[in-house]
């Protein structure tokens, strides 16, 4: 009995003690950060910074470390055993001088984003500007139909069913009781007719997130504009499009020409689902694929380091060059 | 004296109705210019709708969107149709579109082909589940946390987590990918469920929507409710989140649909642990037995994230409407 209750005394003592402590010292905080402006600032805001404090620290630990250690690692020798061990520039000279592969990798990269990227992004704007003329009900039922496939992204198993090597594919079906083949045509396992089917699939799927956006974005443009410019002297649609819908939509076309870019240039899950991992003479392999290869199955880290600092560079030069671009549109 | 009470009962049926219209016509008289404008208003109205279109072009830009709208959902009719086509069907030749006898035997195949697995079935859709859900309503309520000062407030510092989180964006997730790894492996999260739950909590588009849709909430609002002595977390939770409903329901779309499609092949080992997706593809390259079966787990895959996406639609549209970059 003596000890609980000496035991609970003892223990708001130190409660008391805390309390005291904690008084003393956010006075003593207080006093220090009325030293210097930013200071007093940065403990004004101090709930602010809590708040943000748990996405920061995840932020910074799955991106920003990441970038920074996948630059650091691209000049060394890294085979997650040993230590890393500095080589400089060793790891890009080969990728450019001596590894042929990612030269296709490139190459293939190049093909689907330079195809993807300004089609899908077309194909987003004209589908989203088409289904914004539609009354309501029929609005939503085709914004679902247009954002379904990269909804599912487990659906690219249809595809190789559709492109089967053998005569139950679908395709290969259809061209034959149409006669334009009389042989089966060996899709995913052609080196020839790889590409094109990655880059069909991913046009399939690239009415996504920056779709959504468009629609948003071209719902919610004033209607008086339409109105004003009518009485100005717009006679059609094309015009419209040009001279108020474009730059009225310039900043949902800059976000979703973000995606585009960054979803183009990381094609490989579509490649390695279709024509499997590595595909028939490195027709499909791009520089994700390069990347995988050479980090989750060679484990030589340095070397994938390399090769994802390199795409980390493209896709930001790119997105700035494009966003230049989308900046002076209609001006 | 019946028939004639019938002929009065017509006469005064008829007063009534020539009354009636004369009532009518005068009041139509008593206000003519109302008649007139209406009639003008129904015109404009008319006209509006029809500012710069003409009939040829709606329906020539119709038609072609329908051709599209065929084109993106056949592969998943087909999906649909699959799942449901008994074993023979699937390899019928010339293959048929649609199906002719609909069969649950894909589905109780499935069934019989899980139970007698190692790992039954249902403890796939568990860790799924559990990923999903985890990841994220975790990464809706740290990531509006965040967003909350970033959108509302001018801390020195906000600009510069923002850009980072705007960068991120522009390039692809695979980048990241290998780091990931190893940070997780110096964290000691692989081969738990931590490992995926983790970094969807860091997921940047989450962060960039929900800042742009906070930017709109009233500062009024927020200053008023500190009048009133609420702190900021209180601010953040009673009057902000609910207000920004539409936004957490765009992230839950987003990170449902990313995660309910990972397979964590690369970050667990443990049989117990992985996730449905994993198991779908086990089951596809068990070879053409499996056809059937593998049709049905892809039409469970798809009908989950569509059926989420319609029940929400509307509050998507709304929160995209402020995704814009300047």
């Amino acid at each position: 009995m003596e000890e609980t209750i000496k035991k609970e005394n003892w223990f708001k003592q130190k409660w008391a003690q805390f309390k005291d402590w904690k008084q003393r010292t956010s006075i003593k905080i207080d006093h220090w950060s009325r030293k210097k402006p930013l200071r007093r600032k940065l403990y004004l805001n101090r709930t602010l910074y809590l708040m943000m404090l748990p996405y920061v620290i995840l932020f910074t630990l799955f991106t920003v470390v990441p970038v920074v250690m996948s630059f650091c690692l691209s000049f060394t020798y890294f085979n997650m055993l040993e230590a890393p061990s500095w080589v400089g520039f060793k790891n890009y000279l080969t990728l450019f001088l001596d590894d042929e592969i990612f030269i296709t990798a490139i190459k293939n990269t190049l093909i689907i984003a330079v195809v993807c990227g300004p089609l899908g992004y077309l194909m987003s704007f004209v589908m989203a500007w088409l289904i914004n003329e539609l009354p309501g009900k029929l609005r939503t039922i085709m914004t679902l139909v247009f954002y379904a496939p990269s909804l599912s992204g487990n659906a690219i198993t249809i595809w190789t069913l559709i492109f089967s090597s053998d005569m139950y594919g679908y395709a290969n079906s259809f061209l034959m009781s149409w006669g334009f083949i009389s042989q089966p045509i060996t899709w995913l396992t052609n080196a020839k007719y790889i590409l094109p089917i990655v880059i069909v699939v991913q046009l399939w799927m690239s009415l996504g997130v920056n779709f959504l956006a468009l629609i948003a974005g071209l719902k919610g443009v004033d209607k008086t504009l339409y109105e004003a410019a009518a009485v100005d002297g717009i006679k059609n649609r094309w015009q419209e499009l040009w001279y108020i819908t474009l730059p009225q939509l310039k900043p949902q076309l800059m976000f979703s020409a973000v995606i585009q870019i960054s979803s183009a240039l990381g094609v490989g899950a579509i490649t390695t689902s279709l024509a499997g991992f590595p595909s028939v003479s490195y027709a499909g392999h791009t520089i994700v694929n390069h990347l995988t290869d050479y980090g989750t199955l060679r484990f030589e880290m340095g070397y994938a380091s390399a090769i994802a600092t390199i795409l980390f560079a493209a896709s930001i030069l790119l997105n700035k060059l494009i966003q230049k671009i989308i900046r002076k549109l209609g001006d | 004296m019946a028939k004639k009470s019938k002929e009065e009962i017509e006469l005064k049926k008829k007063k009534e109705k020539l009354d009636r219209n004369e009532r009518k016509s005068q009041r139509i008289d008593s206000r003519p210019f109302a008649e007139i404008s209406e009639l003008k208003v129904r015109m404009r109205s008319k006209k509006k709708k029809r500012i710069n279109r003409s009939l040829r072009g709606d329906i020539a830009l119709f038609v072609f969107l329908a051709l599209f709208g065929i084109l993106s959902i056949l592969p998943l009719v087909l999906t649909v149709s699959n799942a449901f086509k008994p074993l023979d069907e699937i390899f019928l030749y010339p293959p048929r579109f649609f199906v002719k006898n609909p069969t649950l035997d894909n589905f109780s195949d499935l069934a019989n082909a899980l139970g007698s697995s190692m790992v039954p079935f249902s403890r796939y859709f568990f860790n799924t589940i559990l990923v999903t859900i985890v990841g994220t309503f975790g990464h809706i309520i740290i990531a509006s946390m965040c967003a909350y000062p970033l959108a509302k407030y001018k801390v020195p510092g906000g600009g510069l987590i923002f850009g980072l989180v705007v960068y991120s964006l522009m390039f692809p997730s695979s980048v990241t990918a290998i780091p990931n790894y190893m940070v997780l492996n110096w964290l000691g999260l692989i081969d738990s469920y931590w490992s995926l739950i983790l970094p969807a909590f860091a997921y940047s588009m989450g962060l960039f929507l929900m800042k742009q849709f906070m930017e709109q909430i009233p500062t009024s609002l927020i200053e008023a409710a500190k009048i009133d002595g609420a702190g900021e977390f209180k601010i953040y939770w009673t009057i902000v989140m609910p207000l920004v409903k539409p936004a957490w329901v765009t992230l839950i779309i987003l990170l449902f649909q990313s995660l309910w499609a990972n397979s964590g092949a690369t970050t667990i080992y443990r049989e117990d642990y992985k996730m449905v997706s994993y198991a779908l593809s086990q089951i596809a390259t068990a070879g053409a037995a499996r056809q059937g079966t593998l049709a049905a787990v892809s039409l469970i895959m798809i009908v989950i994230p569509i059926a989420v996406f319609i029940i929400s639609q509307s509050q998507v549209m709304e929160t995209m409407a402020h995704s814009g970059m300047k």
